[in-house]
């Protein structure tokens, strides 16, 4: 008999099981049911750095949350309706963020006085009462996926680790989920292992079959396609739209693509994904550190590829001499840090906004570089595009900042039409410059850019250098004043960005006193409070940086607006200081390092504190 | 080539150039490598001998000079680019093999050439020198080694005999120094050569050799620096007979009459003997393109620094795939596979929908 339907507008789920027990899979394929589904989305996994920490402990807990909804969000959800806990160190770890009356469903099996123990519950919280406020279903996950499966010929150990395709089952019966690609997606998976693959489409299954036919369910719950810009979409996370951005680049600019990276959290998923572009003729090149990386994207820049390269922070402390060296060269070069905790290895899978000023200053005397952040996963390919235009335009080393939670949360991205991608290609010099020689540093007087000509090309053979060059020449030189001149000519290049970059938007309500001013990574979790504060009657005024160095044009006029201004940054403010510094405003700051975003409700209040 | 018992050659040949790489049409002069830039190193230093040597053989080459470029880190002998009427970078200190390796990686038409010191190649940048002789980039690896850091004035190198006493080290250096040729071939490097800069001929014969070299070709230069360790190399220089001349295919002698060899022990090191003592049958003939690196390596270990005699020479000469080549060869196998990657393709890959 079919069960009731209740329609709702818009759910969070958070999956918590151990590192083992494959819950990162299971989210991304609930996710993609919910995508081809049309719902609105945003996700959060949140993982230990640890790849199996013991099994069943607290630390090897591993989260994936995800927020789906009839209607256009911006957030992975403050907290959770529903919980799926896959043991009790998952429960007891994800449980408070529950609200009361939340869903709590527990895989039963689990639930062994070892496994309490290891988790440090002194009696069982099934029985025990201690879950009194929410409406648990403690279901025997484990033997019901044996059960599924005794006949797959696996071992019982693969044969239990079909546990979650169980629980992916139960799932995507609760919310009506449509269930064909999971299907088709688990066959692809385990091409060459048949029989795992049918094991788990016969777990993902008797899940399905037992909410439909279990009592503990009464209701099965849907929640309508959002209404979204008409297009195609997909679902990416900000590191697969980085890749992407980075071979449109490649291709807007009919330059080949040659990145220089060393394995990094969380920043290897874009190594991983380029290396497989080698049909847009990509290179990837794994170096032996951090500092061959970039070292080798700059030789390959000099060479007249587009020249990148990714790491996070303790990587990019690594690179700054060699982007040093760039910066004087005067070759593009575009550096792509996605940020995380620390400082040293600090937190390696959770996000933080705190490379902004190291990328800003982070290396000796005046080197000034161009910044750009990405808002969303999806702005992830704005974003990088963006720096690679710029690295391209100028002959300059470019940062592009993104985060841990951009890199791996997730968000359907209507997809660009590769026509309308602006152009970005460069002319390479061919020919001598100045009567019948070659000037390497004779600048553009627009752009102030030096000419780009590469080895090759016969008759601009020339030297360049770390050591201070000579204007016009670049021949070594020691002059005094060359060398006033020469730092601030390219100080006055980044500087000069400025006019070739969009003016800042600013959301604003009428009479609104107050603005509050992003950057990077917390645009949704921002921009969700704002709207927050608006639904209750407030009046504010909000506007999110793309550039950061240099700053809009209109940065000072905007900031100077409004009579408060206040900056939320997942570090101890970092913008808030520049802001500062350049304009004399000032602006307050919300500062949080959990290695969490920002929740909505949490900004909101920041927000309405200063109304 | 023929070998002939009991004769060895002060200036032996290094053997012959087995390929060119450029096309030999080139009527260029060892005055078309030359820049307008004054040459500042400091006078009497070795570096000079070496510039007008590699000066001197580029035309022969046959390379037009814009397929050249010269790059170089940080040190006295990181200059050289400046100095060649090539395309260059001067770069930082120790990451010039790194950087060299991208645009090899990327421009396979071209002719890198890396210009290093005992300190650049070895102390800070030893991780790039490492990994890019065992990826077999297509590099030509030139060490200039003073044994002593010259441009910082004087501190010991890591090439340093070790009790050095220099301005850091008054009390004599604790290190013990790498020996270059050894650390290159443990490198997994597949050419791998020393000269000096005094004798033009050896080494513009080895110049030769490393050029024509595919894949990473590292040559060992023992460099005099006349300022802070003068006379680092009297003991092959000023006693040439101490000079153990490699010819491959040939039975390894020396000595000013030639009466001494090198003999390989049952253990599978080398010692030197008296050839009238063992006969000329029972010493070992040098292969340099043998397979196993064993051999060169004990070569290598005949002298950990250059205090009595020390071979010269081509030790190691094999091919191994190039990383550059096997670079392009996936991109052509992938192209071919898959097709000319499309960007509208590669957008829409995965689970999408319409709305």
């Amino acid at each position: 008999m079919a069960k009731a339907v209740e329609r709702v507008n818009q759910v969070t789920i958070r999956f918590a099981g151990d590192s083992g027990d494959g819950m990162q899979l299971t989210g991304a394929r609930f996710t993609s049911e919910t995508a081809v589904l049309g719902n609105d989305l945003s996700t959060l996994p949140d993982f230990p750095a640890e790849i199996r920490a013991p099994a069943g402990s607290l630390p090897g807990v591993s989260g994936f949350q995800i927020h789906f909804a009839d209607h256009d969000i911006l957030t992975p959800g403050d907290r959770p309706n529903v919980l799926v806990a896959m043991n009790p160190a998952a429960l007891k770890t994800n449980v408070r963020d529950l609200p009361k009356g939340g869903t709590l469903i527990v895989n039963a099996d689990a639930f062994s006085e070892k496994n309490l123990d290891k988790a440090g519950y002194a009696s069982n919280p099934l029985e025990d009462g201690s879950l009194a406020d929410y409406q648990v279903h403690a279901i025997p996950l484990t033997s019901m996926t044996l059960e599924a499966v005794k006949e797959s010929g696996l071992t019982s150990r693969e044969a239990e680790r079909c546990k979650n395709m169980f629980a992916l089952g139960l799932m995507s019966w609760l919310y009506t989920r449509p269930t064909e690609t999971t299907v088709e997606e688990i066959r692809q998976k385990f091409l060459k292992r048949p029989e795992i693959a049918d094991a788990n489409i016969k777990a993902f299954q008797a899940g399905y079959a037992f909410g439909e036919t279990t009592e503990s369910f009464a209701v099965q719950y849907e929640v309508a396609p959002a209404r979204m810009a008409p297009g195609v979409y997909r679902n990416v996370t900000g590191n697969q739209a980085l890749a992407l951005g980075l071979v449109a680049a490649s291709v807007k600019s009919r330059l080949p693509l040659f990145l220089g990276a060393y394995p990094i959290t969380p920043a290897s998923g874009i190594l991983e994904e380029l290396a497989g572009y080698k049909h847009f003729g990509v290179r990837t090149f794994q170096a032996e550190d951090e500092i061959a990386a970039v070292g080798a994207a700059l030789g390959a820049s000099f060479g007249g590829s587009l020249g990148v390269s990714t790491s996070s922070g303790p990587g990019i402390v690594l690179k700054q001499e060699a982007i040093g060296l760039a910066v004087t060269l005067e070759l593009p070069l575009v550096v792509l840090d996605i940020q995380r905790a620390g400082p040293a290895t600090g937190m390696p899978t959770k996000p933080e906004q705190g490379d902004l000023l190291n990328v800003m200053f982070g290396r000796n005397s005046e080197s000034p570089v161009p910044v750009v952040a990405a808002a969303t996963p999806g702005d992830c390919f704005d974003a990088t595009i963006e720096a690679c235009r710029i690295a391209l335009k100028y002959r300059t080393p470019v940062f592009m900042l993104s985060d841990a939670y951009l890199a791996n949360g997730s968000e359907p991205w209507l997809i660009p039409d590769p026509d309308t991608i602006p152009d970005i290609g460069v002319e390479f010099a061919d020919t001598p410059n100045q009567d019948g020689a070659f000037m390497p540093y004779l600048r553009d007087p627009e752009t102030l850019a030096r000419p780009w000509a590469v080895p090759g090309t016969p008759g601009l053979e020339h030297r360049i250098g770390g050591l201070e060059k000579a204007d016009v020449t670049g021949n070594v030189s020691y002059d005094p004043d060359n060398h006033d001149y020469m730092v601030r000519v390219r100080a006055q290049k980044v500087a000069g960005i400025a006019g070739d970059i969009p003016e800042l938007e600013v959301d604003h309500d009428e009479g609104a006193k107050l603005l509050v001013l992003g950057w990077g990574g917390t645009y949704g979790s921002i921009t969700a409070a704002v709207r927050r504060v608006r639904r209750d009657g407030g009046k504010i005024a909000q506007a999110h940086l793309r550039h950061l160095n240099p700053f809009p044009r209109n940065l000072g006029d905007v900031l100077r607006t409004y009579d408060r201004v206040l900056i939320p940054e997942m570090n101890l403010g970092q913008l808030l200081k520049l802001v500062r510094a350049e304009f004399l405003v000032d602006a307050a700051g919300y500062n949080r390092v959990r290695g969490l975003p920002f929740t909505s409700s949490e900004l909101a209040e920041a927000m309405e504190a200063m109304l | 080539m023929e070998g002939t018992a009991g004769t060895c050659s002060i200036s032996g040949e290094v053997g012959p150039v087995t390929q060119g790489n450029g096309n030999g049409k080139l009527t260029l002069t060892a005055k078309d490598f030359k820049t307008d830039q004054e040459v500042r190193w400091c006078p009497g230093c070795g570096d000079y001998a070496i510039l007008a040597a590699v000066q001197g053989f580029m035309p022969e080459l046959g390379i037009e000079r814009e397929r050249l470029v010269f790059i170089s880190g940080i040190g006295c002998a990181a200059r050289f680019p400046y100095y060649m009427q090539t395309y260059g970078i001067h770069s930082i200190h120790g990451r010039a093999p790194a950087i060299a390796t991208g645009l090899a990686t990327t421009r396979p038409d071209l002719s890198v050439w890396v210009v290093t010191g005992d300190g650049d190649a070895l102390s800070i940048g030893g991780n790039h020198l490492i990994h890019a002789l065992r990826r077999n980039v297509n590099l030509k690896i030139l060490l200039f080694n003073n044994q002593i850091y010259g441009l910082t004035k004087g501190q010991y190198s890591p090439t340093s005999e070790p009790g050095k006493v220099t301005k850091s080290t008054p009390y004599g250096s604790l290190d013990y120094p790498f020996n270059p040729v050894s650390l290159a071939i443990g490198a997994e490097a597949t050419f791998v050569a020393r000269s000096i800069d005094t004798d033009r001929k050896h080494l513009t014969e080895v110049l030769r050799r490393a050029a024509a070299h595919r894949g990473t070709a590292f040559v060992e230069i023992y460099q005099n620096c006349n300022i802070f360790n003068d006379g680092a190399f009297d003991a092959v220089k000023e006693h040439q007979e101490n000079q153990i001349r490699l010819e491959h295919g040939k039975p390894i002698r020396f000595g000013a009459e030639c009466e001494k060899g090198v003999r390989q022990r049952p253990d599978g090191s080398c010692e030197l003997v008296d050839v009238a003592e063992v006969g000329e049958s029972a010493l070992l003939v040098h292969d340099e393109h043998h397979e196993k690196s064993s051999l060169a390596f004990a070569l290598s270990r005949i002298a950990h620094t250059p205090s009595g005699p020390a071979p010269f020479g081509v030790f190691r000469d094999v091919e191994r795939p190039v990383y550059d080549e096997l670079m392009a060869e996936q991109i052509e196998s992938a192209t071919a596979e898959r097709g000319t990657g499309d960007l509208r393709e590669l957008l829409h890959a995965g689970d999408t929908w319409v709305i």
